[in-house]
């Protein structure tokens, strides 16, 4: 939903760099290598809005969200939340920002502690940022935003194995949305439920959004769910982004052959569209993020590969920031005959 | 096949599978009857504990036991009940006429072997081929697979394989022996989309070249469009509508299926509009509400919902839908 008072966005992210440091060897271990598990991601996010993330296994997607929220170290680039570089932080400094950007996690069964009581596991962030200091204040708390996500406060008592996985997603997005957070980071919220009840925890996502104004990271496999949710959805690809667009329009007017390849692989859940869409299903699979191609990382499997896709890498660019892409196709490169 | 003469390939009638569970007894599979005529795709649909999986194992009497057994029900497979035939001559219709692929394929393959080896040894346990000709016929499936570098492959590991070749490899195993029925357990969900089109792609003109029938097991609404020409929909361990696919997706009839369809994001529509749930959650197995299992969740239910169990019945040329509710419409 678009923007509020001001046009300084809640976060920026820029060129912002992730690579995991690979070992060979046992005793003597040395650093043969990295995986560039994120390589030069840029977008902002206004108060508010919903960006949504997809790509396939090993793009990026979670790994860009957990770095945002500076839970795995970030070797270049800057992350800038309501205005301060949140880069460079250290842990104390880190403490204040957490309240701000929370995280819903894929698997209802492993994020919540089996040994803890709802009140307990909705209470604890509220202790830890000292925002209800008695017991009995935050056991009152975690009532309320038990019922906020559509559970009962008498349930307060009862252990995650009591519960349903739709319900333990709902105690784990209480526990995110205690502290009041501007941000909220979801890293495949709905993929792990039963397709009946995905359809509760999305529209449980746009009424909590709608009552507090939150932002969303949104990340998913499921690019129909994540294009219900969001305002506009960055595709990501062996750790770039390579076209940002808003919902809509990334259906009507993919312009990355990635981004065309993706859409025409998901089907549409109608025999009727299905029989009348046209199939074009790219080959090959996503190489490795240990060794990725050269230039453009999807030239080995792009239909309209050229030979400057090979050597030089295209950059982000469209027109308005409104809808932007990463391919020679669109973007010509200066002194280069395509 | 449809409005063929002949009888089905397949013909399930009753097919009643009880597991032994901490809370007594439950019926995860409830008098399931349904028809694959050959060469055609069926697609079982339906989400976890609706029983969908189980059918498929049981077609092959893979339930595992002692905890699962078959109480009752026939599966007549071209001719044969295949409920009475005994250990070996099971064995003998267990990937030589009906063939299963499973959905996580490193599991279903032995890591210390090699894929040659796995792939040859059907044509040498159900053809008796000598080893020479099993591995060069091997060779020739993962050609007609699409594996690059074919016969450099037959001397790798299954861990040197990525996940849709080891599917496409899988799908290989399931062709060797020409089967008439391939039953597909989810093959392609722990695949990347892009990937899984190419999979399924592939096991659908595969399946048609062969007229081989085909039973996909799913909980992806959009692959049942994409591939399906018959679909069935469970619940809680029955089925509650059967028909064309066309039938399920145009004419949907029980108040669940239509729920299904409503509560699915689509690409080609409008996001602003509100995605309908369905409230409250699939019921457990062991405590299942008496009459129609769905009737605690349906927004049409009535006075017979809750005390007797809606049979299927006929409401058009293939559709059937169990459901006592005339006005779900």
């Amino acid at each position: 939903m678009p923007p509020s008072e001001n046009d300084a966005p809640l976060l920026c992210v820029e060129r912002l760099k992730v690579h995991f440091p690979l070992y060979k060897g046992v005793i003597f271990k040395r650093r043969v290598g990295a995986a560039q598990a994120v390589d030069g991601v840029s977008f902002t996010l206004r108060a508010g809005e919903t960006l949504g993330l997809v790509g396939e296994s090993g793009c990026g997607k979670s790994t860009t969200g957990l770095a945002v929220l500076r839970m795995t170290e970030v070797n270049d680039g800057r992350v800038v939340f309501e205005g301060r570089d949140i880069t460079r932080l250290d842990r104390a400094g880190m403490q204040p920002i957490r309240r701000r950007m929370q995280m819903v996690y894929q698997d209802p069964y492993g994020s919540l502690n089996p040994r803890m009581p709802v009140a307990d596991i909705i209470g604890e962030p509220l202790a830890v940022h000292g925002l209800a200091p008695g017991k009995a204040e935050r056991r009152e708390r975690a009532r309320e935003l038990l019922q906020m996500v559509g559970l009962r406060a008498d349930m307060i008592d009862r252990y995650p194995h009591e519960f349903s996985g739709g319900q333990r997603q709902r105690i784990g997005i209480a526990r995110a949305i205690a502290v009041h957070p501007g941000l909220l980071i979801c890293d495949e919220p709905v993929s792990a439920l039963d397709v009946s009840i995905q359809a509760q925890v999305v529209n449980l996502f746009e009424d909590l959004q709608e009552r507090f104004g939150m932002a969303y990271i949104f990340i998913a496999h499921d690019l129909a769910v994540v294009r219900h949710v969001s305002d506009r959805i960055a595709v990501m690809y062996l750790g770039r982004i390579v076209e940002v667009a808003a919902s809509a329009d990334l259906y009507r007017q993919p312009l990355h052959p990635y981004t065309q390849a993706l859409l025409a692989a998901i089907p549409i859940p109608d025999p009727a569209a299905e029989a009348a869409r046209p199939r074009q299903i790219v080959a090959g699979e996503v190489p490795s993020v240990l060794r990725p191609p050269s230039g453009c990382r999807f030239h080995t499997r792009c239909p309209k590969a050229m030979p400057v896709c090979a050597r030089i890498e295209p950059v982000l660019a469209g027109e308005g920031g409104t809808h932007a892409v990463a391919c020679h196709l669109h973007n010509a490169v200066e002194g280069e005959a395509a | 096949m449809a409005g063929s003469m002949t009888s089905p390939l397949l013909q399930v009638r009753g097919l009643t599978v009880q597991f032994r569970t901490d809370r007594g007894f439950v019926n995860a599979v409830d008098s399931v009857s349904l028809n694959v005529d050959a060469g055609e795709t069926l697609a079982v649909v339906g989400e976890s504990g609706s029983g969908k999986s189980v059918t498929a194992l049981s077609l092959l009497r893979l339930v595992p036991s002692p905890q699962g057994r078959i109480v009752a029900g026939e599966v007549i497979f071209d001719g044969q009940d295949l409920l009475t035939l005994d250990d070996r001559q099971m064995r003998a219709v267990r990937g030589n006429r009906i063939a299963m692929i499973f959905q996580e394929p490193m599991s279903s393959l032995n890591p210390t072997l090699t894929m040659g080896l796995q792939v040859a040894e059907p044509f040498s346990i159900h053809d008796g081929t000598p080893w020479a000709a099993a591995l060069g016929k091997a060779k020739t499936l993962l050609d007609r697979v699409r594996i690059p570098d074919s016969g450099a492959r037959l001397a790798a590991y299954p861990h040197q394989f990525s996940g849709g070749m080891r599917q496409r490899v899988m799908i290989a195993m399931a062709l060797a022996c020409r089967p008439r029925m391939i039953i597909a357990d989810e093959p392609t969900t722990a695949l990347d989309v892009t990937v899984q089109a190419q999979i399924l792609d592939l096991l659908k003109e595969l399946t048609q070249e062969t007229r081989s029938a085909l039973i996909l097991i799913t909980h992806d609404l959009g692959v049942v469009a994409r591939y399906a020409d018959r679909v069935c929909v469970m619940y809680a361990g029955r089925i509650v509508e059967t028909g064309t696919a066309r039938d399920i997706y145009e004419r949907a009839s029980h108040p669940y299926t239509r729920a299904l369809m409503a509560s699915i994001p689509r690409l080609d529509r409008d996001t602003a509009t509100r995605l309908e749930p369905i409230e409250g959650y699939p019921p457990s197995l062991a405590q299942l509400p008496p009459g129609c299992a769905f009737h605690p969740r349906c927004r049409f239910a009535a006075d017979p919902c809750g005390r007797r169990v809606p049979m299927l019945e006929k409401i058009g040329e293939r559709h059937h839908r169990a459901c006592f509710v005339d006005a779900a419409v």
